[in-house]
C-alpha cells in the first residue's frame, strides 16, 4: 500500500519538535525570574550547609568571653550571642540540619504517598474505602501537634525520628493528590489495553500509570518541601531533632526568643534565614506548579 | 468605524493573514484568505484538521488565543470593519452582530444556571427587561422546535440531551438576530439522527431569518446539505471556492479531488476495491512554502508548482481554484494499490464467535438499566460484522461484554464452540489474545510515556509470549505490516499524527495473532484521508490473516465499505441483521431506514426525496416503551407495536429483522448458522 509509504514527515522537524517540547518546561522554568531568585537563595544555603567553613568568618561554636551579646557591628554584622559566638557564622552554618531533614522527610512522604495513591486509585474498592477513611482521619489532625505527640510518645527525638514523623504525616496528603491523578489516568484506554493483554496490577500501576502521574508528584514534592522546612523548624524550636551547641536556626530562636528585648538580633537573623528558605522554596514550587499543571 | 458601502455582504474577508506566535516565531496559519457571504446565504468552509478552519472563525469574531494575531487583510461584517474595533465597540459587535455556535454544546452552556436563565440573559444583554426577556426566551425556544419550552427552561443543561442542548445554544445565538451566524462543527458530536434534525432546523431558520451563515465542517456531506457556496481550506490557503454542487461534482483543485475520493460512498465495498488516500502530510504549522501549499502531496505537481505560488483563478463563472493544472485536476492519478484477494467467508464452517441470548443489566441508582437484551449473533472467521445504532443503543456495551470488561448478566459468548468466561480476568492467555480491541481515540489508547517499540514489545511478550531477539524481529515485522517506519518505533505517541497512532494501536491488537478484533469507531477521530488509509490497512490485514472484525461506527458509508454483514441495535436489542447490501438496499427495519435517511444528502438533490425523520430522543433504557421499543419513534407504528414485542425473524435467507411489518415469515432460531 503505497498510500502510506512515508507515514512520517521528514525526520528533522519531528525530532527537533520533540526535543523542543521536552525542554519546554525547563526553558519556561529557567526563564522565570522567581525561579532564578528562589534557586539562588536555595543554592546559597546549600553551599553554606556543605562548606560552612568556607563562608563563615568565625567558628560558629567557639565561645568568646570577651564579646558577649554585642549588637550588629562591623566585625560581627549580625552581632554575637550571650556566649559571644558570632551570629553571622552561626546563621550561615545553621542551615545544615534543616536542609537535611526537610528534603529527606519530603522525599519519604512523597514516596509513600505516591505508593498509597497508586494503590487506592487503581485498586479502588475496599482498599480505597478503608485507606481513604483513614487518610481523612489523619488529615483532620493538626500537623505540628501530631508530630509533638508522636515524638513524645516515641521518646526519642533524633533527626531520623523527625524525618520519619514528618514523612508519615505527609503521606496521606500526597496520596490524595496522586490518587486523584491515578483515577483519571486509569479511565484511559491504554490502561484497559494493558489489562486486556493480561497485565497484572503491579505492572499496570508501576509501568503504565506511574510515569503518567509524575507531574503531580513533582509538584507535590516541591510544595511539601516548603511545609517540611517549616515543620522541621517548628519541631526544632520546641526542642526536637537537634541538640545545642550545634548551630541551628530554630534552636537559636528557641534559645534567645525570651531575650528578644533588648537582644533582638539573636532572634531576628535566624528567623530571617528560615523565612528566606521557606519563601525561596515556595517561589520555586509556585513556578513548578504553574509549568507542570498547564 | 468605517462604513463600507456594500451592505449586501454580511461577511467580507479580503487577504486575511493570521499568525500564531509559537516559541518566539510568528507562524502563519491563514495565508491571504478571501471570501464573502451575502446576506441570507450560507458558506461552507471545509478542510482537514489543522488547515485553519476554526482559526478563521475565531479571527472573524476577534476571539483569538493570546498568541494569535491578525497580521494583515481586512474583515468586515455587515459593513463594519471588524479589525479596527476597540473595546466597547468590540463588545457591541459581539452582543449584536455576530453569533457563534461551537461543537460541544455541553461546554457552551453554564452547568450551574438553569436553561431559562441563560437564554433570557441573551435578551437582557440586548436591553430587554427581566420579564420581557423571559417571554422572549420562551419564544426563542419554541422557534428552535423545543416542544415544551417552560419545562426545558426550568432544567439544568446536564438534564438535556446533546441535541436539545445544541438547540438551546442555537436559540441563544439567534436571540440577537445576528448579521452573521458562525457554526463550527455544530453537529459533529451528535448522533446522525439528531444531526439530521439539527441541520434541518438550522436550514429552516436560515430561510426564515436574513442571517448569513458560515458553516465550518470536515464533513462534506453536511456542507453539501447546508451551504450555497463552499471554500476548501488547505494549510491556511483557500485552494478552491465555488457553488457547492459545482465544487463537489467538478472539483478543480487536486486536494478537493483527493478529499472527495477518500470518502467511501455510493455503496462501495471492500471487495470492490481499495479506497483512495492522499499520500503525505499537511505541512507543519507555519512552515515556509515557496510554491503551491499542496505541491508536496500532489501527483500532478511539476517543478513550477514547487517554486511558484499559483494565483486563484476563475475556472468557471463563480468557481475559483488555486492551481496551475486546474483543467486536468479530475485526472489526478490514483495511487497504484495492489488488488487484494479477500478470501470468501465460509458460513458453512464453524462460527468463530457465537453470542447466545446475551443480556446485560446495569444497576444504576436503584434502577435496572437493560443495556443489552437477548442479543444473539454469529461471526464467522474472516468476516466483518458492522454494528450500528445511535448512542445509547448498546454498541459499546456489546463490545465490552465480548471482551469481558463487563460480565454478561445472562446468555453466553462462545469462541470456536467453547464457552468463554464472562470476565477477562478469568480468561486464559489464548482467549485474551484471540479477542483484541482498537479504540476510538488513538490519543488515550497509547501510553504517552512509552515509545512505540516498547508498546509493541510488551504486547508481543504478553500476547505472543515472545521475548529477546525474537521479539525484536517480530516488532519489525509488525511495524512493516502496519506501515510504520523504523524511526517511528523510537518515538512516543505525542510525536505521531493521529493516523500513525491508530496504526500503532492496530499493530498492538495484532501482536498476538487475534481471531477477532473489535474496532470501536476506529476512524471517527481521524480525517477522511487518514480514515481511508486506516480502512485500507484493516482490509489488508484481514486478507493476510483471515481475522474477523466487529466494526462499530456511526458512519454508514464506512460501515458499508468494510462490513460483510451488518447488525443494527436499538436500546440494546438487535433490530436487524443481514448482509451489508441487503440491509442498506432494503426492505429495512424502519429504524435502519431512519438511520439511513439521516445521512446528509446535498441540498440540490434533497427535494422530493422521501426522508424518514426520527423525532424525539432515544427513550431511557430504564423505562423503555412497552411492546416494540422503537414504536414511540417509528413512523409506521401500528396498534400491535404498542403491546406486542416483535421477535427477530428471518425475512429473507440470512436476513433477520425484528418488526411486525415483516410478520408472516417463519421464526428461525438465530443462533443456528445460516447457509452461506
Amino acid at each position: 500500500m503505497s498510500a502510506v509509504a512515508s507515514p512520517t514527515p521528514s525526520p528533522a522537524p519531528v525530532r527537533s519538535e520533540a526535543r523542543a517540547a521536552r525542554s519546554e518546561r525547563l526553558r519556561l522554568l529557567l526563564r522565570s525570574p522567581t525561579v532564578l531568585i528562589g534557586a539562588t537563595v536555595i543554592g546559597f544555603w546549600l553551599f553554606c550547609a556543605i562548606f560552612p567553613g568556607l563562608v563563615a568568618p568565625y567558628n560558629p561554636i567557639f565561645d568568646n568571653q570577651f564579646s558577649t551579646s554585642e549588637p550588629p557591628n562591623w566585625s560581627h554584622p549580625f552581632g554575637t550571642d550571650t556566649n559571644g559566638r558570632d551570629i553571622f557564622s552561626r546563621v550561615l552554618a545553621g542551615s545544615r540540619n534543616i536542609l537535611l531533614i526537610a528534603p529527606a522527610a519530603t522525599l519519604l512522604g512523597t514516596l509513600l504517598g505516591t505508593i498509597l495513591g497508586l494503590l487506592t486509585g487503581y485498586l479502588r474498592g475496599v482498599v480505597d474505602d478503608v485507606a481513604s477513611r483513614l487518610i481523612d482521619a489523619v488529615l483532620s489532625l493538626p500537623l505540628i501537634v501530631t508530630a509533638i505527640l508522636i515524638v513524645t510518645a516515641v521518646g526519642n527525638s533524633s533527626r531520623w525520628v523527625v524525618v520519619l514523623i514528618i514523612g508519615l504525616i505527609f503521606t496521606p496528603i500526597v496520596s490524595r493528590t496522586v490518587r486523584a491523578a491515578v483515577l483519571a489516568e486509569a479511565e484511559l484506554d491504554y490502561v484497559q489495553a494493558a489489562r486486556l493483554r493480561g497485565e497484572r496490577a503491579p505492572y499496570t500501576m508501576y509501568s503504565e500509570i506511574l510515569p503518567n502521574v509524575m507531574s503531580p508528584v513533582v509538584v507535590e514534592f516541591t510544595v511539601r518541601l516548603g511545609y517540611a522546612i517549616f515543620a522541621v523548624a517548628s519541631l526544632t524550636f520546641i526542642g526536637f531533632g537537634v541538640a545545642p551547641p550545634s548551630p541551628d536556626w530554630a534552636a537559636q530562636i528557641n534559645q534567645y526568643w525570651t531575650l528578644i528585648d533588648p537582644y533582638w538580633w539573636m532572634t531576628l537573623f535566624p528567623a530571617l534565614a528560615i523565612a528566606s528558605l521557606v519563601v525561596a522554596v515556595n517561589l520555586v514550587a509556585d513556578s513548578v506548579r504553574e509549568v507542570y499543571e498547564r | 468605524m468605517s462604513i463600507v458601502a456594500d451592505t449586501k455582504k454580511a461577511l467580507d474577508i479580503t487577504d486575511l493573514e493570521l499568525v500564531y506566535r509559537v516559541r518566539g516565531i510568528d507562524r502563519p496559519v491563514l495565508r491571504g484568505v478571501s471570501f464573502s457571504i451575502e446576506r441570507g446565504r450560507s458558506f461552507g468552509l471545509v478542510g482537514e484538521s489543522g488547515c485553519g478552519k476554526s482559526t478563521a472563525a475565531l479571527g472573524i469574531v476577534r476571539y483569538l488565543p493570546r498568541n494569535g494575531r491578525i497580521s494583515g487583510g481586512a474583515v468586515s461584517v455587515a459593513g463594519r470593519d471588524v479589525l479596527s474595533l476597540g473595546g466597547r465597540e468590540l463588545r457591541d459587535y459581539h452582543a449584536r452582530t455576530v453569533s457563534m455556535v461551537y461543537q460541544n454544546p455541553g461546554s457552551a452552556l453554564n452547568p450551574a444556571l438553569r436553561v431559562g436563565t441563560q437564554v433570557a440573559e441573551a435578551f437582557t444583554v440586548l436591553g430587554a427587561s427581566r420579564s420581557e426577556a423571559g417571554t422572549r426566551a420562551q419564544e426563542a425556544l419554541m422557534k428552535v422546535q423545543i416542544a415544551d419550552p417552560s419545562s426545558v427552561m426550568s432544567r439544568y443543561p446536564h438534564q438535556l440531551s446533546g441535541g436539545m442542548q445544541q438547540r438551546v445554544v442555537i436559540a441563544m445565538a439567534l436571540a440577537k438576530d445576528p448579521a452573521l451566524l458562525i457554526l463550527d462543527e455544530p453537529t459533529t458530536g451528535l448522533d446522525a439522527t439528531v444531526e439530521a434534525e439539527v441541520l434541518d432546523l438550522v436550514a429552516q431558520l436560515q430561510a426564515e431569518l436574513d442571517t448569513a451563515v458560515l458553516f465550518i465542517s470536515h464533513n462534506l456531506g453536511v456542507i453539501s446539505k447546508m451551504c450555497d457556496r463552499v471554500g476548501v481550506l488547505y494549510a491556511g490557503r483557500l485552494v478552491e471556492e465555488g457553488p457547492v454542487e459545482v465544487v463537489l461534482h467538478d472539483p478543480r483543485h487536486p486536494y478537493t479531488v483527493g478529499l472527495l475520493r477518500c470518502i467511501p460512498r455510493g455503496g462501495v465495498r471492500k471487495d470492490h476495491g481499495r479506497l483512495d488516500t492522499i499520500p503525505g502530510f499537511l505541512p507543519s504549522l507555519g512552515s515556509d512554502i515557496p510554491g503551491c501549499v499542496f505541491a508536496d502531496r500532489c501527483a500532478l505537481a511539476d517543478e513550477r508548482c514547487h517554486s511558484e505560488e499559483p494565483a486563484i483563478t476563475e475556472v468557471a463563472s463563480g468557481h475559483l481554484a488555486r492551481c496551475f493544472h486546474h483543467e486536468r485536476a479530475h485526472s489526478l492519478p490514483r495511487e497504484e494499490l495492489a488488488d487484494l484477494a479477500l478470501p470468501a467467508v465460509n458460513r458453512a464452517a464453524d462460527p468463530l464467535i457465537r453470542l447466545d441470548d446475551l443480556g446485560k443489566i446495569f444497576h444504576q441508582r436503584g434502577h435496572d438499566v437493560h443495556a443489552l437484551v437477548g442479543v444473539s449473533a454469529t461471526i464467522w472467521p474472516g468476516e466483518t460484522l458492522g454494528l450500528v445504532g445511535e448512542s445509547g443503543s448498546g454498541k459499546t456495551t456489546l463490545a465490552r461484554t465480548l471482551l469481558g470488561i463487563v460480565g454478561a448478566s445472562s446468555g453466553t459468548v462462545e469462541l470456536e464452540r467453547r464457552r468463554l468466561q464472562p470476565l477477562f480476568q478469568k480468561r486464559t492467555r489464548d482467549d485474551l489474545r484471540a479477542l483484541q480491541i482498537v479504540f476510538q481515540n488513538p490519543d488515550s489508547a497509547l501510553n504517552r510515556r512509552h515509545s512505540v517499540r516498547r508498546i509493541l514489545l510488551r504486547s508481543l511478550r504478553k500476547l505472543a509470549g515472545v521475548g529477546g531477539a525474537e521479539a525484536e524481529t517480530r516488532v519489525q515485522e509488525l511495524a512493516a505490516q502496519v506501515r510504520v517506519t523504523e524511526r517511528t518505533l523510537t518515538q512516543k505517541p505525542a510525536q505521531l499524527s493521529g493516523g500513525l497512532k491508530q496504526r500503532v494501536a492496530i499493530a498492538r491488537a495484532f501482536a498476538g495473532d487475534p481471531k477477532l478484533v473489535i474496532c470501536d469507531e476506529p476512524t471517527s477521530a481521524l480525517d477522511v484521508s487518514v480514515q481511508a488509509a486506516i480502512l485500507n490497512l484493516l482490509v489488508e490485514l484481514q486478507a493476510e490473516r483471515g481475522v474477523s472484525y466487529l466494526f462499530i461506527s456511526h458512519d454508514l458509508g464506512v460501515v458499508r465499505y468494510i462490513s460483510d454483514r451488518i447488525a443494527v441495535l436499538y436500546l440494546g436489542r438487535l433490530q436487524e441483521l443481514g448482509p451489508a447490501d441487503v440491509v442498506f438496499d432494503g426492505p429495512h427495519h424502519p429504524y435502519t431506514e431512519a438511520l439511513l435517511s439521516a445521512v446528509p444528502i446535498p441540498k440540490s438533490r434533497s427535494r422530493g426525496k422521501k426522508r424518514v425523520i426520527l423525532t424525539g430522543d432515544v427513550p431511557s433504557p430504564i423505562n423503555p416503551p412497552p411492546g416494540c421499543h422503537f414504536h414511540s419513534r417509528c413512523p409506521y407504528a401500528m396498534a400491535r407495536c404498542r403491546t406486542v414485542v416483535p421477535t427477530l425473524r428471518e425475512v429473507m435467507p440470512g436476513h433477520w429483522a425484528s418488526c411486525h411489518l415483516h410478520d408472516g415469515g417463519v421464526t428461525i432460531p438465530l443462533a443456528r448458522p445460516a447457509a452461506a
